[in-house]
C-alpha cells in the first residue's frame, strides 16, 4: 500500500500538499489539468523530489528520505526508457543488474519477462527497430523484473494510438493482478483505462480535489472530474 | 512521384544565381590552379615535408582538442555551477575570435618573454620556445578545443533527462554511466570532431604563418604563400593548391560522412537533471578540468586586453586607417554573405534534390581553401586588371563564400519552419511573393539573420588570409596590419591592434546579433 502522511512538496511557487492512503493492490489513475501537481507528486513518491514536509509510507514502511533506486517502487517513464545502443535484451536485463553481468538463471529470467510482455524472440534487436507498442513492451518488462511491490508510470500510454493504449493498459492490468503490485499512474485521459484504474485521484492545484474507488466516482462524479471521464 | 504544387519564388530562383556565383568562386579559380600546375613545376623536398607536416600537425591538433574536451565536457554536461552559462558561451568564442589574436595572447603566455617562461626562469627552470610544432598545435588546440567540447556537450544535452532519471531509479554506478551514457555519446561524436577539425587545422594559414615557418614548420598553405609570394612562381604554388584541395576534400568527406554539419558552431545547452553514479574522484576530476578550461581559453584573451589597452590610444595612424577599412570590408562580406545566405536557404526548400545541390556547393566554402581560391582568383584576374586593386573585393568575396556553410545551418531549418506555417497561410492567402516574404518570411527570420550576418563580419574581421597574398600597404586591414606590428617587433603597438581588432570583431558579432534578436 502507499500511505502519504501530509506531505508537503514545495517547487517555487507551486506547493503540493497532500494525505492519501492507496490500498495493496489497487491500481490509481492521477488525472488533473497541466500543472496540477500530477507529476509532482509521482516524482515525490519516486524520489526524485524530496517532500518538505510529512511522511511517504510504502507497505508501512517509512520511505521518506530512502534514495530513488533504494525504495520498493519501479517507474515507467513516457519517453526515454530505452537505451539506444542496447539490445532488447540488454535494455531488459538492466532491472536485474545495471552491470549487466547475467547468471543463466537472469538470463532465463529476463526470456521469461520477455515472454510475459509478448516480445518473445525480440531480445537481440535494437530499439530503434521496433515499433512504439513494443518499444513500451520493453519498458515493461523492465519493470517487471525490477520485481518491487510499487509501480509508478507516468503517461505510458500517451505515445500510443487507442489499439495500442487498450492493448497495453490490459497487458499492466494483468501483470499487476498477477504480481499483487500497487499501481499510481500519471494520465491525461481516463478513456480506455475503465478496468485498469481502481481508484482516481483527481488534483487541482496541488491538491486533491476528489479521491476515491474509480467505480463510485464514475457512479456519482464530482463536477470536477467530469471532463475526465 | 507528386511534383511541386508551387512555382519556385523569385527568392529561390535568385538562389540558384546565387549558388552559380559560389560555384564561380570557388571552382573557376580550382581549375586556374590546375591549368597553372600542368606545366614543368614539381614539388620539391621542402613541399613534401610541408604535406608530412600539414598531416601531422592537424591529426595532433586533432586529437588533442578531442582528448582534451571529453573531461571538459563531461564536466560541464554534469555540474550546475554560478557562472556555468557564461563559461559554455565563452566556449563559442573561439569561433569569431581573430586567429592572429588569439595567437598574439597565446604568445603572452606561452611566448620567449611570456608569462611562463618569466616563472620558469625566476625559479631556473630551463626556458619553452613554442615556435614550430609545438606553438602550431598548441593554438590550434586553444582555437578547436571549444569545438569539440560544444559538440560533446551538444550530444550529451539530446540525451532525454527521463534516461537519467531511468539511471537514477535503476541504481546507476560509475561504471555504468561510462558505459551507458559517457562511451556512446564519445563514439558517436568524437570521429566527426576529430575529422571537423582537423579539416580545420589543414586549412589554417594564419596560425603556421605566425608560430611556424622555416623548413620544419611549413604548412602547405604556408607553401603556397611563399611560392607566392617570394619565389613567384605560380605553377608550384598551384600544385601545392591541388595538394592541399586534396587534403582538404579528403578531409571535408569525411565531416560529411561522421558528422550531423548542423551541430558546428554555436551548439546546444540545456539544463539537466543531476547525474548519479558520480564518486568524489569525479567531483574532483570535474573542478580541475572545468577551472584549467577556464583558465587556458580566458587568460589569453585577457592578457590581450590588459596589454593592448595601453598601447590603443597612441596606435599610430595607419593602423586606425586598416581598422577602417576592415570595417567596411567586413559589413560589405556580411552583406553579400547574408543575401547568398537568403537566396540559397530558399532554393533549398524547393526539394531533396536542390537542398543536396545547396549543401554540397556551400560546402566547397570550406573544402576549397581560400588560399587556393586566392591563388586562382590571382591567375584569373591578372590578365584583366591588377590583382593589388582589387584585394579588398576578392577578399570579401571569399570571406562571404567562407561564411555561406555556417549562416545556412541556421537559417535553412528557420525557412523551413516558417514555410511550413505562415507560408502555408500566405499561399491560401494569396499573397504575392514579396508580400510574404515581408510579412511571413522576414520577420521569422530576423534572429538567424542577425546571427549569421554577426558570424560573416566577424569571421571577415579577423581574416588572415587571402588578403595576406594579394595586399600592398595601402589596402592592407587590420588583421595584416598587426601581423606586420608583430613581425617587426613592435610588440606594445601590436598589443593595441591586437585589442582593437578584438573589440571590433565581437562588437560587430554582438550588434548583428542583438539587432536579430531584437527584430
Amino acid at each position: 500500500m502507499i500511505g502519504l502522511r501530509d506531505i508537503a512538496v514545495v517547487l517555487g511557487e507551486f506547493r503540493l500538499e497532500m494525505s492519501l492512503d492507496l490500498p495493496k493492490g489497487a491500481r490509481l489513475a492521477v488525472v488533473g489539468a497541466s500543472g496540477s501537481g500530477k507529476s509532482t507528486l509521482l516524482n515525490a513518491v519516486a524520489g526524485f523530489v524530496a517532500a518538505d514536509a510529512g511522511r511517504i509510507e510504502i507497505d508501512g514502511r517509512d520511505v521518506t528520505g530512502t534514495a530513488v533506486a533504494e525504495r520498493p517502487v519501479s517507474i515507467l517513464f513516457q519517453d526515454g526508457n530505452l537505451f539506444p545502443h542496447l539490445s532488447v535484451f540488454d535494455n531488459v536485463a538492466l532491472g536485474l543488474r545495471p552491470d549487466l553481468r547475467q547468471s543463466p538463471g537472469d538470463r532465463a529470467a529476463v526470456d521469461t519477462a520477455l515472454a510475459q510482455v509478448g516480445l518473445d524472440g525480440f531480445g537481440p534487436r535494437r530499439p530503434g527497430s521496433l515499433s512504439g507498442g513494443q518499444e513500451a513492451r520493453t519498458a515493461l518488462a523492465r519493470m517487471l523484473l525490477r520485481d518491487r511491490p510499487v509501480a509508478l508510470m507516468d503517461e505510458p500510454f500517451a505515445s500510443l494510438d487507442p489499439a495500442l493504449r487498450a492493448e497495453m493498459a490490459g497487458l499492466v492490468q494483468d501483470l499487476c493482478e498477477a504480481r499483487g503490485m500497487t499501481l499510481m499512474m500519471v494520465t491525461h485521459d481516463l478513456r480506455g483505462l475503465e478496468t485498469l484504474a481502481t481508484h482516481v485521484l483527481l488534483l487541482a492545484e496541488g491538491r486533491a480535489a476528489a479521491f476515491g474507488p474509480a467505480e463510485a466516482l464514475r457512479a456519482d462524479p464530482p463536477a470536477a472530474l467530469l471532463p475526465w471521464l | 512521384m507528386a511534383s511541386r504544387a508551387q512555382p519556385l519564388d523569385p527568392v529561390a530562383r535568385a538562389g540558384i544565381g546565387a549558388i552559380g556565383l559560389v560555384l564561380a568562386v570557388t571552382l573557376l579559380p580550382l581549375a586556374a590552379v590546375a591549368l597553372a600546375a600542368e606545366g614543368e613545376a614539381r614539388l620539391s623536398a621542402s613541399d613534401f615535408a610541408a604535406i608530412r607536416f600539414t598531416v601531422l600537425q592537424a591529426a595532433l591538433s586533432a586529437g588533442l582538442s578531442c582528448a582534451l574536451a571529453v573531461p571538459v565536457a563531461r564536466a560541464l554536461a554534469r555540474r550546475r555551477f554560478p557562472g556555468r552559462g557564461a563559461l559554455v558561451t565563452l566556449m563559442g568564442a573561439p569561433f569569431i575570435l581573430p586567429v592572429v589574436v588569439a595567437v598574439f595572447g597565446l604568445l603572452a603566455i606561452f611566448g620567449r618573454a611570456g608569462l611562463l617562461n618569466a616563472v620558469l626562469e625566476a625559479i631556473g627552470l630551463p626556458r619553452i620556445d613554442i615556435f614550430g610544432m609545438t606553438g602550431v598545435v598548441l593554438a590550434h588546440v586553444f582555437l578547436n578545443l571549444p569545438l569539440a567540447v560544444r559538440l560533446l556537450l551538444s550530444a550529451w544535452a539530446r540525451i532525454p533527462a527521463e534516461r537519467l532519471r531511468l539511471a537514477t531509479a535503476l541504481g546507476f554506478g560509475p561504471g555504468q554511466m561510462e558505459r551507458h551514457f559517457h562511451w556512446p555519446v564519445l563514439r558517436e561524436v568524437l570521429p566527426g570532431a576529430f575529422a571537423a577539425i582537423f579539416l580545420i587545422c589543414t586549412t589554417s594559414f594564419a596560425v603556421a604563418l605566425i608560430l611556424g615557418g622555416g623548413p620544419r614548420a611549413t604548412t602547405v598553405e604556408l607553401a603556397i604563400y611563399q611560392a607566392f609570394r617570394f619565389d613567384f612562381d605560380l605553377g608550384r604554388a598551384a600544385l601545392l593548391g591541388l595538394v592541399q584541395v586534396a587534403i582538404s576534400a579528403v578531409a571535408a568527406l569525411s565531416v560529411l560522412r561522421l558528422t550531423d554539419v548542423r551541430d558546428l558552431g554555436a551548439g546546444r545547452d540545456r539544463a539537466m537533471p543531476a547525474w548519479p553514479g558520480l564518486g568524489r574522484g569525479a567531483v574532483v576530476l570535474d573542478w580541475a578540468a572545468i577551472a584549467c578550461a577556464a583558465l587556458f581559453l580566458v587568460l589569453p584573451i585577457a592578457l590581450v586586453a590588459l596589454r593592448g589597452a595601453v598601447a590603443l590610444p597612441g596606435l599610430p595612424g595607419v593602423v586606425w586607417a586598416a581598422a577602417g577599412r576592415s570595417i567596411l570590408l567586413a559589413l560589405a562580406s556580411a552583406a553579400l554573405a547574408t543575401l547568398l545566405a537568403l537566396a540559397a536557404a530558399a532554393l533549398m526548400q524547393a526539394g531533396r534534390a536542390a537542398r543536396r545541390g545547396v549543401e554540397t556547393a556551400s560546402f566547397f566554402g570550406i573544402a576549397v581553401s581560400p588560399l587556393v581560391i586566392g591563388t586562382g582568383l590571382f591567375l584569373l584576374l591578372r590578365p584583366l586588371a591588377s590583382p593589388e586593386a582589387l584585394a579588398l573585393p576578392v577578399t570579401g568575396a571569399v570571406n562571404a563564400v567562407a561564411a555561406l556553410p555556417f549562416i545556412l545551418r541556421s537559417l535553412s531549418p528557420a525557412l523551413a519552419e516558417a514555410q511550413a506555417t505562415q507560408g502555408r497561410l500566405a499561399v491560401s492567402l494569396g499573397m504575392p511573393a514579396w508580400q510574404a516574404w515581408r510579412l511571413a518570411y522576414l520577420p521569422r527570420l530576423a534572429r538567424p539573420l542577425g546571427f549569421g550576418a554577426g558570424l560573416a563580419a566577424a569571421l571577415s574581421m579577423g581574416d588572415l588570409g587571402v588578403i595576406a597574398l594579394f595586399s600592398v600597404t595601402d589596402t592592407s586591414t587590420l588583421p595584416l596590419e598587426m601581423y606586420r606590428l608583430m613581425g617587426s617587433y613592435r610588440t606594445d603597438d601590436a598589443g593595441g591592434a591586437a585589442l582593437l581588432l578584438l573589440i571590433l570583431s565581437l562588437g560587430l558579432f554582438y550588434l548583428f546579433d542583438r539587432a536579430g534578436r531584437a527584430g
